[in-house]
């Protein structure tokens, strides 16, 4: 199900002069894209445009489809101080991002058929990108019983988790895996043991020791890991996990992937990036869950993401108040938001050393995610909507603010190469660089 | 004698120092210590400071010992207590320490339930900060007051082997000693049943620490033997089978202390469970230095006081003495 477009771009947009990268298309050239009316029309040099149509100049920057992040938390309904969907979307088209799959952690948690109308139209009402809601996998998010899972599907969900905390009843998560298989809807996991984790804040090891602080040891994921890939050889259910830490983790999903599971996964930008060391001096803002790793597990995590292991980067953008942050580093609740600096974070610290080729880059970010979740996005070939992202991938910012109406970033101050210049849904541009601290622009939902 | 002994503006954990200012702050607490064992206990120091107790987790002795050294400078004391503050009206710690700030206290001496809350405070006031005990995490003073009284007794750390037995997993005191013990030279053996030592000890201390979970093992031949508190709820979390088991397995008696060297040394950082992790005959035999921590503690916590002021106690001409009778100097 397609977010309604209230107001797609209507008439013609010439995109001009460009280097077009769609990994679905094979294409990474200079070239020109011709919108009509929200849609992509045609791509190519010599394009049969009157003289009045009008232009966007993309010479020296890449044009590529928006990127789709599997895994955002809104925080609507319940956590309206910290985001919005109002917000967080802005937040999502000033990172580039036109497609966001949307966490059922809120309060109530979405475990029924309205929630998932009320993401939906309010997305509608006030939604700069596309949003793709999710429900609980069971009612109220408590581990016990089922969601109405085949009526979220029927109204919009495109996928179920628990996100936030585990299913550590095997019986119902298989039954999760099963029952979801008519609806063709994913099940997402979090993928960690709660009793292993406790009251872990931090990776566990001779950093948590010298801190005074609870660890969280890698065995709480991948144990998850390994039954949740178990019960998907069971059952045949389409599985796929969510911001993965571990260097373990990466290797099971190799085998079930050899195993030809119907498994997938994502992994975040703070844990292809950062250590536990960024929790140093218990810095809060990188206090999040799964927690920051160890340099082996960053390296696993960059070879599993290139070699396809790890399928997609998906940001777990997790808006907090600056007054929760500003806690005892154990009070502090999990989470770092990551719409606005997912792009250049993976431009700087994998593309630029040779990880990535910025194509692999758009397949990780865009194609791949929207083919994962049956998203219609991840593409600019012609009949397609025109959610588009030009970025130039040498300019360089540094981030001092950011869009989200939380500010909980370990990344606040880095200087980063890659600059989104200009956001497009639906043909309509959401974000302008230049016009960043100017006036809003309308909704094209 | 120069080198390293950069005065800091909190006292945060004992990891932060170097061996020089640890020294610095060792060697300053012995005039601080005669100052107030005379007739006359108070030297006019710190008059006109103000020291705020900020207490956020129930202690007598430490406390206390902070009150008794602030006052004995001369300083003013403040006491705040987390049960009868706006704490209880849901202050968050951060604008609690505002306050204090507003209030131009000089010093707010910390104790709270988290590890890193004096982290917290300290980056975002301009008084200094003292960590009185945070968490799991350190405990610097008592780590001080414990090498003090070590080297009071035994004349040095360097080469000495010392044997910490108890809940290390969950300890400040413990990791406080880690520090000061290994940076002052000393062979550190840890002994705890294998659910209450926390990983990566030897990653972070090397060779100067030996882990075991027997404690005839870890007491035989020590010069010191510092037992640490055992918190009773652990064993709700299956740290241990039973309170019994873990004082016959594990707690220090007679018999095991006969193991170590006949002059060995045996701390608590206090309050004791007597019957759990030591026997009430160790605790009150000739060995026992609990109460000479107790007096140590109040002139490591003057030392403390006066060392983050940044004046000079042992340099120039004026004995130490006269420097802290010279009120005029830091006001």
């Amino acid at each position: 199900m397609i977010p309604v477009i209230k107001n797609p771009h209507r008439g013609r947009l010439l995109i001009k002069g460009g280097r077009v990268i769609d990994p679905r298309q094979n294409l990474d050239q200079v070239t020109n894209i011709l919108i009509e009316n929200g849609k992509v029309l045609s791509i190519g040099h010599h394009l049969d445009t009157p003289a009045n149509t009008p232009t966007l100049d993309a010479t020296n920057s890449v044009v590529a489809p928006g990127l789709v992040d599997v895994h955002v938390h809104l925080r609507e309904p319940g956590g309206e101080a910290k985001e919005t969907i109002a917000t967080g979307t802005r937040a999502a088209a000033a990172g580039g991002v036109t497609s966001v799959v949307s966490m059922p952690n809120t309060n109530p948690p979405m475990d029924n058929v309205a929630d998932i109308q009320f993401v939906i139209s309010r997305a509608a009402q006030e939604g700069m990108v596309r949003v793709y809601p999710t429900g609980t996998i069971s009612k109220g998010r408590l581990g016990q019983e089922l969601s109405e899972i085949g009526a979220m599907a029927s109204v919009g969900c495109v996928a179920i988790t628990d996100d936030g905390s585990e299913v550590m009843n095997s019986q119902l998560f298989r039954r999760a895996l099963e029952y979801t298989k008519t609806f063709n809807l994913i099940v997402m996991d979090h993928c960690e043991d709660v009793n292993l984790m406790g009251d872990g804040v931090m990776n566990d090891g001779a950093l948590a020791t010298r801190l005074g602080l609870a660890g969280i040891p890698r065995q709480a994921e991948y144990t998850m890991v390994a039954r949740n890939i178990a019960l998907a050889e069971l059952t045949g259910g389409r599985l796929h996990l969510t911001h993965m830490s571990v260097k373990e983790s990466v290797e099971l999903i190799r085998q079930a992937k050899a195993k030809g599971l119907h498994v997938t996964a994502d992994v975040t930008p703070h844990h292809l990036i950062l250590t536990e060391e960024a929790v140093q001096e218990y810095k809060s803002n990188a206090k999040v869950n799964p927690p920051l790793r160890t340099m082996e597990d960053v390296t696993a995590l960059r070879k599993g993401l290139k070699e396809g292991v790890l399928d997609c980067v998906a940001s777990d953008h997790a808006p907090h108040t600056q007054s929760e942050k500003l806690q005892e580093f154990s009070n502090a609740p999990f989470g770092l938001i990551g719409l606005e600096t997912m792009l250049p974070l993976i431009i700087t610290e994998l593309v630029k050393p040779g990880y990535l080729t910025l194509s692999e880059m758009i397949l990780r970010m865009s194609d791949l995610p929207a083919r994962l979740f049956n998203l219609p996005a991840g593409t600019l070939e012609p009949g397609s909507n025109a959610d588009i992202v030009i970025f130039d991938p040498e300019a360089k910012q540094t981030f001092t603010h950011f869009v989200s109406r939380s500010q909980n970033s370990p990344f606040l101050g880095w200087q980063l190469n890659g600059v989104v210049e200009r956001t497009l849904v639906g043909g309509q541009t959401v974000y302008e660089r230049s016009a960043a601290s100017a006036k809003p622009h309308p909704s094209p939902l | 004698m120069k080198k390293d002994t950069a005065r800091l503006k909190d006292l945060l954990g004992l990891e932060y120092l170097s061996r020089a200012q640890i020294e610095e702050l060792l060697d300053q607490a012995k005039p601080m210590k005669q100052l107030f064992t005379r007739s006359v206990k108070k030297a006019p120091a710190l008059r006109g400071k103000t020291v705020a107790l900020v207490f956020f987790e129930p202690s007598t002795r430490t406390r206390t010992s902070f009150e008794l050294a602030a006052k004995r400078l001369s300083a003013d004391t403040l006491n705040i207590a987390a049960s009868t503050s706006s704490v209880q009206k849901g202050e968050s710690l951060i604008d609690t320490a505002k306050t204090l700030d507003a209030m131009k206290v000089d010093y707010i001496v910390l104790r709270h339930s988290a590890s890193g809350a004096p982290h917290l405070v300290a980056r975002e006031v301009k008084a200094r900060v003292i960590n009185a005990g945070d968490g799991s995490h350190e405990h610097p003073t008592q780590g001080l007051l414990d090498a003090f009284t070590i080297i009071e007794k035994k004349g040095k750390i360097d080469g000495l082997k010392v044997a910490i037995l108890g809940d290390v997993a969950h300890s400040r005191v413990a990791r406080s000693n880690l520090w000061v013990l290994t940076k002052l030279g000393a062979h550190v053996t840890v002994c705890a049943p294998e659910t209450l030592i926390p990983p990566g000890l030897k990653e972070i201390f090397g060779s100067h620490v030996t882990i075991t979970s027997h404690v005839d093992e870890a007491v035989k031949d020590a010069d010191v033997i510092n037992v640490l508190r055992l918190q009773v709820e652990r064993q709700k979390e299956n740290l241990m089978p039973s309170i019994r088991e873990y004082a016959e397995l594990f707690g220090l008696n007679l018999s095991r202390l006969a193991l170590a060297k006949r002059d060995c040394i045996v701390l608590h950082p206090g309050p004791m469970n007597r019957g759990v992790e030591i026997t009430s005959e160790v605790a009150d035999s000739h060995q026992s230095v609990v109460l000479d921590q107790v007096t140590n503690g109040i002139a490591i916590r003057m030392s403390v006081l006066y060392w983050l002021t940044g004046h000079p106690l042992l340099d120039g001409g004026a004995t130490a003495e006269q420097t802290l009778t010279q009120s005029e100097k830091l006001s």
